[in-house]
């Protein structure tokens, strides 16, 4: 019998049975997230399926995130629904303003290495960075957690991408996504893991690795996970009391293909409209004319992301004339932290928008909406037609500081061309 | 439980069509109601679609089917409006998962020979073989693994916790 990965070890672990790829398996839930846009329904199905308590508040988690502020008295009333019943079943609940739900759990140590956290959102894979077997459901699964505890789950075979030495100047770990998009496409890890590996990890800090996990979705992976280091230990210093237990792969464990990616030879990439995986070498699609640029999300609005835009829009000179550029920060922890060290004054003093914490213009629910026909560049994870709520605008993903450089030129530029 | 027939006509869409094709998530802020979202169905890629869908209609997909969000009410529409199936080359999973939890039977096998309008009939009772009555073709996809096949037969994820309380496998 060959050795197992990381998420044959995880889901083991959480289902008291020997999980290999394949195998179906009912496993223990460590915690569960779900948001404003997923909970609504889950209440429903609560109450369909009997639902009368839960069983085990301590490990849900709800945050109000996709609709901030609330822009009709449904969504308000969304809102008042999801805090009655936390506080009728003890539930935490992050509020309005908060920010996002995965950045919460991830700043929270609710993900921890080793667990099995879910969340009702697709973005759920985040946690994976924290060595977490995380995996996006549905409103459904969300409700029958609620009650038993319990999900059944797919045990994934599992792709190793390997990562070899370091990154150049100007480029970022949304490139090394991009790049993975571009190498895999859309459902190129339908149904299996991502598991990350290989000596070009040590240079990449923790909120690196949460961007690489959040668009392992977006090449249609169940998880993509990290093993823990010290990086990992120092992150949740201080963010969690609670023991764990990492897992690393073992030496033989059996992967189904193995993608080495050089990360010294990669160039700064951008996803085209409206595809993820419309992956091109940012330079072929330089001198497009941008007039909105989106900083945030669960995908890019972290402090690290917003230092690296910053820096480029200062040795850039500023924004071009007939550029919006919109800033929301993935929560509260982020904003404080952007407050503190003069980030967030810098961006007010460049004439950026400020939206308050949460998912912002992401998914087109509240935020700013762009204009027709406008074109957007976008540290976020998605850009499907009509995803920031305009169906005829344009986007275009890439790293906070290649955002920053089209910001700057108010066109598609290579960051690495603005050096302070 | 009786074995299930399903007849209806081959509703054609391509690869990669994401839950906000399916059903904008702007239109689920003032709705969760699948008679109402099931006008919308389909809005931004077929605007026709909706005004012409007849319960009993399947929808045929290619690679990647429901990917994006795991919003629910992109499985709950499609049922809303009386489509008891999709046939794909392959589904998101989120998507797989929330069709099996609501009952709409998802069929992974190969589509490229289906044409729009087609008549199709997956027979139950023969591991929801599909019989494309156009043009004379039988696909035969993969089976469920026994938990789906029970939740599926239960109805969905609803009946299945109400009966069992917990996941049995
Ligand atoms: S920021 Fe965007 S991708 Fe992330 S959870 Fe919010 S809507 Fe989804």
């Amino acid at each position: 019998m060959t050795g197992k990965t990381i998420s044959e070890k995880i889901l083991s672990r959480k289902s008291g049975q020997d999980a290999r790829a394949g195998d179906l398996v009912v496993c223990a839930v460590d915690c569960a997230l779900g948001t404003d846009g997923s909970v609504p329904m889950a209440l429903d199905y609560f109450a369909q399926m009997g639902g009368e308590r839960l069983h085990d508040p301590a490990r849900i988690v709800f945050a109000l995130d996709h609709y901030v502020p609330p822009s009709s008295a449904k969504t308000a009333g969304l809102h008042q629904r999801m805090r009655a019943f936390a506080a009728l079943h003890g539930v935490a609940l992050h509020d309005v303003g908060e920010g996002i739900g995965h950045q919460l759990i991830v700043e929270t140590g609710r993900a921890l290495p080793g667990d099995l956290v879910v969340g009702a959102d697709s973005h759920a894979v985040t946690y994976g960075a924290l060595n977490s077997f995380a995996t996006g459901i549905g409103s459904s699964d969300l409700a029958a957690i609620m009650i038993t505890g319990q999900i059944w789950l797919r045990v994934p075979q599992s792709i190793r991408i390997t990562l070899t030495g370091r990154l150049t100047a100007g480029v970022y770990a949304k490139d090394i996504a991009l790049a993975l998009a571009e190498t895999l496409g859309a459902d190129g890890a339908a149904y299996q893991a991502l598991e990350f590996a290989g000596p070009g990890l040590q240079h990449l800090e923790l909120e690196d690795r949460l961007v690489l996990s959040n668009l392992a979705v977006e090449m249609g992976a169940k998880n993509g996970i990290f093993p823990a280091d010290a990086q990992t230990r120092a992150y949740l210093a201080g963010r969690t009391a609670q023991a764990f237990e990492a897992v690393d792969p073992d030496p033989d464990a059996a992967y189904s293909r193995e993608i080495v990616l050089d990360l010294d030879a990669l160039t700064p990439r951008i996803a085209l409209p409206h595809l993820v995986d419309r992956v091109v070498p940012l330079q072929e699609a330089a001198q497009i004319p941008v007039q909105m640029v989106y900083l945030g999300t669960c995908t890019g609005g972290r402090l690290r992301d917003f230092h690296q835009a910053r820096d480029v829009l200062k040795a850039g000179g500023g924004v071009a004339p007939g550029v919006q550029l919109v800033v929301t920060p993935a929560s509260r922890e982020v904003q404080d932290a952007m407050e503190a060290d003069g980030t967030l004054a810098d961006f007010v003093a460049l004439g950026a928008e400020i939206v308050p914490p949460g998912c912002g213009s992401c998914c087109g629910t509240c935020g700013v909406i762009p204009g027709d026909g406008v074109n957007v560049v976008s540290t976020a994870n998605r850009n499907f037609k009509g995803r920031m709520g305009n169906a005829s605008a344009s986007i275009f993903l890439a790293s906070p500081a290649s955002c920053a450089a089209a910001a700057v030129r108010g066109a598609i530029t290579d960051p690495r061309e603005i050096t302070p | 439980m009786t074995a299930l027939v399903l007849r209806g006509r081959a509703r054609l869409f391509g690869d990669d069509v994401n839950t906000d094709y399916i059903i904008s998530s702007t239109r689920k802020r003032e709705s969760l109601d699948p008679q109402v979202l099931r006008q919308y169905l389909f809005e931004g890629i077929d605007p026709a679609f909706a005004a012409s869908v007849v319960p009993g209609d399947l929808l045929v997909a290619g690679k990647n089917f429901g990917c994006g969000s795991a919003m629910e009410v992109a499985v709950t529409t499609v049922l809303g409006a009386g489509i008891p199936a999709v046939l794909a080359r392959s589904f998101s999973r989120t998507y797989y998962r929330n069709a099996i939890n609501n009952g709409l039977l998802p069929i992974v096998c190969d589509t490229a020979r289906i044409g729009a309008g087609d008549w199709l009939a997956i027979d139950g009772a023969n591991g929801m073989a599909v019989r494309n009555e156009t043009t004379g073709e039988t696909l035969l996809p993969e089976p469920l693994p026994p938990i789906m096949q029970a939740i599926l037969a239960a109805g969905g994820l609803v009946p299945y916790i109400r009966e069992h309380g917990r996941f049995v496998v």
